[in-house]
């Protein structure tokens, strides 16, 4: 027998061994967007036979449109999930960020492209100061950026008077990405764009390159990673900042979206991140999870916002759906993670 | 021994008959005074520690007795409060492990320091990874996974251990005698100068135990220093060059096996008795 047949019939020894249970365990242990896909199908055919305008290029670009706030600042959040942290001030960040950029532009007062740099630089040195307090003071996530949330949204309130800006009195550059183009009655924002080529870079970065690889190795066990060689701190911090840098770019997509820059905007965007990011099969306990699962866990959320709006139900059935599919997506991770070989 | 000085004596206790040469040569690494304390817990109490070039240097001592503390302070995963470390006659400070790495020590810590969602062949080139020949490489970034994946196969294959066929395969669904293996490989596959294993055959099987033992053979054959620190007193009289005794945070002293049997070694290593300063 040569060395592969011998290789092959201990693999299928393994094989035999294992229940489809276990097979399939494996298989959402390696490929933790599976099931989230499986439910987003599910949801799509369960809307469609419901109501059937539901699947038409019309309400699809709508629905892709609403999704594109929650599912940019859910790129961030993930980052920051992945190595075991959390950002509750994401909704903040962007808000900030989107207030000042609104307010330096506002009747001509700026140019609208050096607003926009501001507003985002603005954004990534939030996202530094998150990672600089978890990183150089060591204190938890949590308690950092729950504080920096009510830190951030305090300024955005005061620095704008609580007032709203108004998408005529801003100039093009910041109302760009709510403009758009349609392929027949699919219309697609430059938001949308932007969103798609935010998964794409991020995507590429985590699983293509060595920084990639060290924020799950950062994620799963950091003193492990620092002993490995991984510089630990400087991939946290780096995280945190380009999270930052992505919840500026959220802004903007924001204000194109909204037609306006208000202070309240987007109250539920931290929970609604979070919720994208856990549905989409990343852990909560860091090291495990694709960027695409949280773009379909973003979907799956407005898809239901969505469809159920459409069939004219109460959309308190949208966040009774919204917090079951969080409590299974948080049990389905905890029965990967106990994989066997 | 008429060929050694007291000096030498006193640094490392004695010498392997017949190995002379080899101990009147720089250590490539040596530490003198190493003091470490964690809060009012006192870790290192002034240890002093000689690795000659080509030596399989044996680390013993009771479980507490600062073994592991020890090589942590020489391979930067702890900087110890005070104490000289040299590497070849120069004075380092390593402030973290990845300096000691650049430096060509490797080292197989206690806890094993692998990433258990990552594959095998990731965690044999963490925090060295390969990247992709041409623009692909030096703009994109991005990694050759197929080539680390393949070396990875002959690093592992290397050291005998047929059970891991798929280097893909995440660590965590390994045994762990099997990630033990992969900590094994890493450090093989990568030390230039030391190399550095904290309990290696802790988790292994007669057989396994054996291929580690061998290829620390090797390592020294092929002129690297090993530290090996290990419980197996059998093990550590068949590998060892000399042996490097810790107890209670200090040096007791140094032996060789030829010079001490275990019973003796034991007896040091306890308390029992004590190695005066001119033994052998
Ligand atoms: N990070 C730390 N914090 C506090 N105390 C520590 C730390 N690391 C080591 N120690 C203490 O230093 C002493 C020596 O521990 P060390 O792990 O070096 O022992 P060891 O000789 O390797 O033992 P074993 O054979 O059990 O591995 C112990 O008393 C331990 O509690
Ligand atoms: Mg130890």
């Amino acid at each position: 027998m040569s060395a592969t047949e011998v290789s092959s019939a201990s693999a299928e020894f393994a094989r035999r061994q294992h229940s489809p249970v276990q097979r399939l365990q494996h298989q959402l242990h390696g490929k933790p967007w599976l099931s989230p896909l499986f439910l987003l199908l599910v949801a799509f055919l369960a809307f469609y036979i419901a109501t059937p305008t539901f699947l038409t290029a019309s309400s699809m670009g709508i629905l892709f449109q609403q999704t594109a706030v929650v599912a940019a600042l859910a790129v961030g959040q993930t980052l920051v999930i992945l190595t075991a942290g959390i950002d509750l001030s994401v909704g903040a960040i962007m808000v900030l960020s989107m207030m000042v950029m609104a307010t330096l532009a506002r009747d001509d007062g700026m140019p609208g492209i050096v607003a926009l740099l501001i507003g985002v630089a603005l954004a990534t040195g939030a996202g530094l100061l998150n990672g600089l307090l978890v990183t150089r003071i060591n204190l938890p996530p949590f308690i950092v950026t729950l504080g920096t949330l009510s830190i951030f949204t305090a300024i955005a309130l005061l620095y704008s008077g609580g007032s709203s800006i108004q998408a005529d009195r801003l100039p093009d550059t910041l109302n760009f990405l709510g403009e758009g183009f349609g392929i027949g009655e699919f219309r697609i924002t430059w938001g949308i764009v932007v969103v798609i080529l935010l998964y794409a870079v991020i995507g590429f970065v985590l699983s293509q390159t060595a920084w990639g690889r060290y924020v799950y190795a950062v994620g799963d066990d950091a003193e492990s990673a620092r002993l490995s060689g991984v510089p630990s701190m400087r991939i946290l911090l780096g995280v945190y900042t380009v999270a930052g840098l992505i919840y500026g770019i959220a802004a903007w997509i924001l204000i194109g979206r909204a037609g306006a820059a208000t202070p309240n905007a987007a109250p539920d965007a931290n929970l609604a991140s979070i919720t994208a990011v856990v549905i989409g099969g990343t852990s909560l306990f860091g090291g495990r999870g694709r960027i695409i699962g949280t773009l379909i866990g973003a979907l799956i959320v407005q898809t239901f916002a969505f469809g159920l709006s459409q069939l004219g139900v109460d959309q308190q059935w949208r966040y009774l759906a919204t917090g079951v599919l969080v409590i299974v997506a948080v049990a389905i991770d905890q029965w990967i993670r106990k994989v066997k070989a | 021994m008429s060929t050694t000085t007291s000096e030498l004596e006193v640094a490392h206790g004695g010498v392997p008959a017949g190995k002379e040469h080899v101990y009147s040569q720089q250590p490539v690494l040596s530490a003198r005074n190493i003091v470490i304390t964690f809060g009012r817990v006192v870790g290192l109490d002034g240890v002093d520690l000689d690795l000659y070039p080509g030596e399989v240097l044996a680390v013993i001592g009771d479980n507490g007795a600062g073994k592991s503390t020890l090589i942590k302070c020489l391979t930067g995963a702890y900087v110890p409060d005070s104490g000289e470390i040299k590497l070849n006659g120069e004075r380092v400070s390593f402030r973290r492990p990845q300096d000691a790495r650049d430096a060509g020590i490797e080292t197989v810590y206690q806890q094993l320091a692998v990433i258990p969602a990552l594959d095998i062949a990731s965690n044999l080139y963490l925090g060295r990874e390969d990247r992709r020949k041409g623009p692909l490489g030096s703009v994109l970034r991005m990694l050759d996974k197929k080539g680390m994946e393949k070396r990875a196969g002959e690093s592992v294959r290397n050291l005998g251990i047929q059970t891991i066929q798929n280097m893909g395969q995440a660590v965590e669904t390994l045994s762990g005698g099997q990630r033990q293996a992969v900590a094994v490989a890493r450090a093989a596959a990568f030390g230039s100068k030391v190399i550095v294993l904290d309990e290696p055959t802790a988790a292994l099987g007669v057989k396994e135990s054996g291929m580690v033992l061998d290829m620390v053979k090797q390592l020294r054959d092929k002129g690297l220093s090993v530290i090996l620190i290990s419980h197996n007193m059998p093990q550590v009289w068949d590998v060892a060059d000399r042996i490097h005794i810790q107890r209670l945070g200090g040096r007791a002293g140094v032996i060789t096996p030829e010079t001490h049997d275990m019973g003796e070694g034991v007896a040091i290593m306890t308390g029992a008795t004590k190695l005066s300063e001119d033994a052998p």
